[in-house]
């Protein structure tokens, strides 16, 4: 069996969208990440309305995917053979949080539909897969912190077991104060070994 | 009944995050479903919430949100007729 390799990755964090270590874009303004993530979708311009409707993770998610893969050529791989497996540590928390705001109040009790259903990290992997037609096997992690091990074993049981042959695996995280997302396409084809100590060094170049 | 169309515009624009989307943008007459505005099942549980909160009106039969959401026109309409 080939081995895997990662061909390219994205990073977003403190305002900033890097590629392949290469930073795209960067807000010097924007103090949140909703307003990051605005002005990171006016620079991108992907065209898709749907993206205003999502929480502010699933726009993080979003962003980090359509920039890692604006340089994929999805079409070579069948949809149903494409997994995503992404992890972070607080799970969709804020946007819990900003739920739990409309249920609070027993006199002002209006629980926002459009909230509740961001109120699980699948759901960013729905936006994603959706948006790049990606049909194929799919898990979200909840971990302390970034452990590219988990991913990386999981990613290569599936590709053993003939389950998928291209990846998008990484972390997507938001906490109250702070955001990071870590994207990286894995398949055939590439120049960095798919294996948790190469990833460690792409996770770690930018701080 | 054009004042109340106004404002219903602003908030379907600011309850719906259709950010990139005017008050001018929207037909009154247009279908707020399918081919229209382009809304989804998730708006319309927003526009029964909207209804609630803004306007104190409940909608008893789900079956009537068909014709009530059909366009603005139609749910400024409703409004009027059962708004206390």
């Amino acid at each position: 069996m080939k081995e895997l390799f990662i061909n390219s990755y994205c990073h977003i964090k403190n305002n900033r969208i890097f590629v392949d270590g290469k930073l795209l874009y960067s807000d010097k303004v924007a103090d949140s990440l909703s307003l990051f993530a605005k002005s990171g979708y006016r620079y991108i311009k992907p065209s898709y309305n749907k993206f205003f409707k999502m929480d502010e993770i699933s726009k993080l998610g979003f962003l980090a995917a359509e920039v890692l893969l604006s340089g994929v050529n999805l079409t070579v791989y069948n949809e149903e053979d494409i997994a995503v497996i992404l992890s972070n540590s607080h799970s969709t928390l804020v946007t819990d949080l900003n739920h739990q705001l409309t249920i609070d109040d027993y006199n002002n009790f209006f629980p926002s539909p459009s909230l509740f259903v961001y109120t699980l990290p699948n759901i960013m992997i729905g936006e994603i897969s959706i948006r790049h037609k990606l049909r194929g096997e799919n898990a979200f992690f909840i971990v302390e912190n970034f452990k590219a091990d988990i991913i990386t074993n999981h990613i290569n049981s599936l590709y053993l077991a003939h389950k998928a042959n291209a990846f998008v695996g990484g972390w997507v995280n938001q906490s109250e104060n702070d955001y990071e997302a870590f994207l990286y396409w894995v398949s055939n084809e590439g120049n960095i070994l798919h294996n948790a100590f190469e990833i460690n060094k792409l996770y770690n170049l930018i701080y | 009944m054009e004042e109340l169309i106004e404002k219903l515009k602003l908030q379907i624009i600011e309850q719906l995050n259709l950010e990139d989307m005017a008050p001018e943008d929207i037909d009154p007459e247009e279908p707020l479903f399918g081919e229209g505005l382009g809304l989804d099942s998730i708006d319309a549980l927003e526009l029964i919430v909207l209804l609630e909160k803004e306007y104190g009106i409940k909608i008893q039969n789900p079956k009537d949100g068909q014709k009530i959401f059909f366009s603005l026109s139609t749910m400024a309409k409703y409004i009027k007729e059962n708004q206390k």
